[in-house]
């Protein structure tokens, strides 16, 4: 069709494209080459370069992850570190840690007293994964595991809280000791909030933060309450 | 040319008799309707998307559209917490006051029930309940010598079990029954499932406070407190319901709004006694203040406090 139209436009007898049906390629002109397309550096292969080195560069890169999250818990900036490369790691220890230290708690009754391992557990996962269907039901813009990541980190402070109550436990149990326990709890307490909030709030619809926040609030208020509530036998 | 044929635009000539009789209507692209361009509708209209023919009949009056989405899918669930701060806040504040004109689901929820009041109310309730029942423990065990004190963490587990039960089950078996009278003829009206159960989580907030407070150790306090709290939720509750039964027949409707009334106060008096025990030796207690202080021994003030307030209790009996 299109030969038609330009014989009709130009008037001349060859039509435009007629020779391409031709076109063939001789043996003689080499086809062949390499391509090679420069590989961006930005981010390492991980396959390529890790397996190879020692055990030890391997289980020492995690754990300085671990570890700088740690960090940025401790002293929460508005940075996206903490968001950007999630781990499960730190939470894990920190709530396999927590429910220990709750071991033993006083009873009476099996029935009668502190929360079970499982109950911790349980408590501190459920309850953090609820927040997160809660923050993402919302219109949240932040995913599911890294909202994990940021709410276990953020137990931190209390487990700090856990092991200075045990301590002050050892040396008595009195009035002292426990004014003590509830100033460094609610300290605790205040900064897990603070922290996950710092992290957390600016995912959230404006208009909404104040029903992202509470749900925070509360759980970390009954891990509190479990702390505080702790009176070895 | 006979090639060049193929090439012409081939007119619509449907098109063209329907511009011919409607020479202002716009025409916005082929895939709709041309009546769809003169609805006026409300805000929700952006979300729509042109395809959806079917809802957008029903788009007059600016209520929110609801696109018949998979049960499955995430969307589905997050069409039920599409509110703001100060609705929530707007919703609790209605759910304490009972004012006779003001029908809560009409009212305050507009077509836009919510999951997010209901399900953070009731675990808020429950974590009050175990909380300051535990709490409350703590002055009355004071006063005896074997005091030993004890988290008694199991009462989580079934306040939540309890909370949770009455605040699903008797919506359902509410939406159930009026559902009920509905198809079998009787004029009376219904709300959706999900209204019924937002109506009745937003009613359980007056006793988060009312638990907070049982804390205080007088006993004429708390049952005042909890006749209270029961009294404005359940009136709350009553005259939510009362509009869809008001055409059925005054004995049926009195006797459905006297259940609900019932029910609800049964929670209150059951978590009252349950989480609230009073040990057999009861007797007016210090405040929680000086009650939360250690026990120890050699603290000349605290067990002269307690022995004074002992003897003035068995006194008074």
């Amino acid at each position: 069709m299109a030969a038609a139209e330009g014989s009709g436009v130009g008037g001349a007898a060859k039509p435009l494209f007629a020779g391409l049906s031709d076109v063939s390629i001789s043996e003689d002109i080499p086809v062949e080459g390499e391509i090679t397309v420069p590989v961006g550096s930005q981010s390492p292969d991980e396959d390529y370069s890790t397996l190879d080195e020692p055990v030890r560069d391997t289980i020492m890169r995690d754990l300085k992850a671990v570890g700088k999250k740690f960090v940025h818990v401790m002293y929460p900036k508005k940075s996206s570190a903490l968001l950007r490369d999630w781990d499960l790691w730190g939470p894990l220890v920190l709530c396999v840690s927590l429910a220990l230290m709750l071991q033993d708690g006083s009873a009476d009754s099996k029935d009668d007293g502190g929360p079970q391992f499982a109950e911790v557990f349980v408590i501190i996962w459920f309850g953090a994964v609820v927040i997160t269907l809660n923050s993402k039901l919302l219109g949240g813009t932040i995913s599911f595991f890294q909202s994990l990541c940021v709410l276990g980190y953020c137990v931190l402070p209390l487990t700090v809280a856990m092991l200075v109550c045990r301590l002050v436990l050892l040396a008595g149990s009195g009035t002292v000791s426990f004014i003590v326990r509830l100033i460094v709890v609610i300290a605790m307490f205040g900064w897990s909030t603070l922290a996950s909030t710092a992290f957390l709030a600016d995912s959230q619809p404006p208009n909404r933060k104040a029903l992202v926040v509470y749900p925070i609030f509360l759980f970390y208020f009954v891990i509190s309450w479990m702390i505080l509530t702790f009176t070895p036998q | 040319m006979a090639a060049s044929d193929e090439l012409r635009f081939p007119e619509f000539e449907e098109a063209a008799e329907l511009l011919a009789a409607a020479p202002g209507a716009t025409t916005a692209s082929a895939s709709e309707r041309p009546s769809h361009t003169a609805l006026d509708v409300g805000p929700g209209y952006e979300e729509a998307e042109p395809g959806e023919d079917a809802d957008n009949a029903e788009l007059l009056g600016g209520q929110k559209q609801k696109q018949p989405r998979s049960f499955w899918t995430f969307e589905y669930y997050q069409a039920f917490f599409d509110v703001d701060t100060h609705q929530v806040l707007d919703r609790i504040k209605g759910s304490v006051t009972p004012l006779p004109g003001r029908n809560f689901v009409r009212h305050h929820l507009r077509n836009n029930p919510d999951l997010y009041g209901p399900f953070w109310i009731c675990a808020t309730l429950v974590f009050a309940l175990a909380i300051s029942g535990n709490l409350s423990h703590l002055p009355e065990k004071r006063a005896s010598p074997s005091f030993h004190y004890s988290p008694q963490f199991h009462k989580v587990t079934i306040a939540a079990t309890v909370v949770y039960c009455y605040a699903w089950l008797v919506p359902l078996a509410l939406w159930g029954y009026l559902r009920w009278r509905q198809g079998s003829g009787a004029r009376a009206g219904t709300y959706s499932f999900l209204e019924t159960v937002c109506v009745y989580g937003y009613s359980l907030f007056a006793y988060i406070p009312a638990a907070v407070l049982w804390l205080i150790p007088a006993a004429w306090l708390q049952w005042l407190l909890l006749a209270v709290a029961a009294l404005l939720s359940a009136s709350v509750l009553a005259l939510t319901f009362w509009p869809l039964v008001r055409a059925d027949g005054r004995a049926a409707a009195l006797a459905l709004l006297a259940a609900v009334v019932a029910l609800h106060a049964l929670l209150a008096v059951c978590c009252k006694l349950y989480f609230f025990q009073r040990p057999p030796s009861a007797g007016p207690a210090p405040s929680p203040l000086h009650a939360t202080l250690g026990t120890e021994p050699h603290r000349s003030r605290a067990p002269q406090h307690f022995a004074n307030l002992s003897q003035a209790a068995s006194s008074r009996q």
